[in-house]
C-alpha cells in the first residue's frame, strides 16, 4: 500500500542538475525528490520543469519512490509544473506551502483533471503535504484529511521557524511544537510523518542524533540533502537488537494467541494489545529494510 | 532584415549540454552545429534528437549550436526544447537596421 511504504530517507535532487537526475536512485534513498521549488532559481524554472519531465519519461528509477516537489499553485509556476509532471504519474508530488485543506483540495482537483485528460487513472499520484507556516501548522489535521491522495505530512523547518519568529539552533528545540503537531495529525489521518532536513552536511554525529530522536518521537523518515546523509539516517532508523528481539517475541505471542482464538495476550507479565503489535510490526519492517532479518518472510 | 530570436539553455557541466537556438525565418531549413565527445558514435542520433524536438515545436528555420558534455538523450531533448521555447518567447517580427 502506497501510504505504508518505507520512507526512511527522502533525497532532494535539484531539478537543474542532469547528472544528479540521471543517478538519483543509485544512492539508496527510499524516496527521491526531484525538486522544482526552492532548489531551482526563478530564471531556471522552465528548464528544470522540462528536464524533470524528460527524466521521468526515460530514467529508470529502480527501487526508489519517485516524487516531485512542485511549486505551490499560488506561485506563477505551479500550474505549469502540474501540467508537465502529473501526466508522467510519479508516485507522488510534494506540495509545498500547504496552509489549509483548500490548498490540498485545489491541487487534488487539478491533478484529477490532468490525470483524466492524459489517460492516467484518477487518484494515481499521491500528495505529500509540506507545511511551512504557523497557519499551516495549526491546520495540519484538516490538511491530512483533505484528500485520500495525502500519504504523508512533512514540514519545512526553515520557513516554519522564520514564520513563527523562532531562532534555528543545533538542538532544534524550536521544532518541538511543529514535530508534535505533524505526528499527531499524521496518526489521526493514518498517514506517515516525515521530518525535515538536517542542514549541516559535515556533522554526521549531529545528524544521527537528530534522526534517532525523531524516530523515537514517531516519525517515519527524514529528508536529506546529500547522499552521504542517507546511510546515517538509515542507521538511526534501524531498530536495536533489543527492539528487534522484543518485536519478534510480541509477534510470536500474537500469532500463537490468534491461533488459539485467545483475546488477551501476555508476554513477560505484560499485556500485549493492538498498539504493541502494531509497533512490533513497524520495528520488524524497519529491521527488514535495513537487512537485519535475513531469510525471514 | 528580421530580428533573429535567440534562446539558450543548459550548461557546460558534465552530463549536460549547452544549446543555443536561433530562430531565423530567412534561413533555409535548420542547421545544427554539434560539438560532443561522442560525436563519432552518436552524432547522427543526437542531431536527430535535436531535429525531432524542434519539429515538435514547429521550428523549421534556424540555427542550433549544441555543446554537449556527455548528456543523455532526455537531457539533450530537454535543453533543446527549453532553448527553443525561450527563443519563441522573444517578441516576434521586429525589424532592425542592417
Amino acid at each position: 500500500m502506497k501510504a505504508k511504504r518505507l520512507r526512511r530517507t527522502s533525497l532532494y535532487i535539484p531539478g537543474t542538475n542532469p547528472g544528479m537526475l540521471a543517478n538519483a536512485s543509485v544512492y539508496g534513498a527510499d524516496s527521491i525528490i526531484l525538486d522544482l521549488e526552492d532548489g531551482v532559481p526563478v530564471p531556471e524554472k522552465d528548464a528544470a520543469r522540462i528536464l524533470v519531465r524528460n527524466a521521468l519519461k526515460s530514467v529508470p528509477y529502480r527501487g526508489a519512490e519517485v516524487t516531485v516537489r512542485v511549486n505551490a499553485l499560488s506561485t506563477p509556476f505551479g500550474r505549469d509544473d502540474f501540467r508537465e509532471i502529473i501526466p508522467l504519474a510519479p508516485d507522488a508530488i510534494r506540495l509545498p506551502k500547504c496552509e489549509s485543506a483548500d490548498d490540498v483540495r485545489e491541487a487534488d482537483a487539478l491533478m484529477t483533471e490532468i490525470e483524466l485528460n492524459s489517460g492516467v487513472e484518477a487518484g494515481t499520484v499521491g500528495i505529500i503535504a509540506i507545511t511551512e507556516s504557523a497557519r499551516g501548522g495549526r491546520n495540519l489535521s484538516e490538511i491530512a484529511a483533505a484528500s485520500p491522495r495525502v500519504i504523508a505530512l512533512n514540514y519545512g523547518a526553515e520557513d516554519y521557524t522564520a514564520d513563527i519568529g523562532a531562532v534555528r539552533t543545533k538542538e532544534g528545540r524550536e521544532l518541538d511544537d511543529i514535530r508534535a503537531k505533524v505526528i499527531v495529525a499524521a496518526r489521526i489521518a493514518g498517514v506517515q510523518a516525515l521530518d525535515s532536513v538536517f542542514g549541516d552536511v559535515n556533522d554526521m554525529e549531529g545528524l544521527y542524533a537528530e534522526a534517532l530522536r525523531v524516530r523515537l518521537l514517531g516519525f517515519d523518515g527524514k529528508s536529506v540533502i546529500h547522499p552521504r546523509q542517507i546511510p546515517v539516517v538509515h542507521r538511526a532508523f534501524t531498530p536495536s537488537e533489543q527492539e528487534i528481539g522484543f518485536a519478534r517475541r510480541v509477534m510470536a505471542a500474537f500469532r500463537e494467541a490468534s491461533s488459539r482464538g485467545a483475546g488477551v495476550i501476555a508476554l513477560d507479565g505484560r499485556m500485549i494489545d493492538a498498539p504493541v503489535v502494531a509497533r512490533a510490526e513497524k520495528i520488524l519492517a524497519l529491521a527488514e529494510a535495513a537487512g537485519c532479518l535475513p531469510g525471514e518472510r | 532584415m528580421l530580428l533573429e530570436r535567440t534562446g539558450v539553455a543548459g550548461s557546460l557541466e558534465s552530463c549536460d549540454a549547452l544549446v543555443m537556438v536561433i530562430l531565423s525565418p530567412d534561413r533555409e531549413g535548420v542547421e545544427i552545429e554539434l560539438e560532443s565527445p561522442s560525436i563519432a558514435s552518436f552524432g547522427e542520433e543526437m542531431k536527430r534528437a535535436v531535429m525531432e524536438t524542434l519539429e515538435s515545436l514547429d521550428v523549421q528555420h534556424g540555427y542550433v549550436k549544441v555543446q554537449d558534455r556527455g548528456s543523455l538523450d532526455c537531457t539533450l531533448r530537454a535543453r533543446t526544447e527549453t532553448a527553443a521555447r525561450r527563443a519563441l518567447a522573444v517578441p516576434d517580427g521586429e525589424k532592425v537596421e542592417e
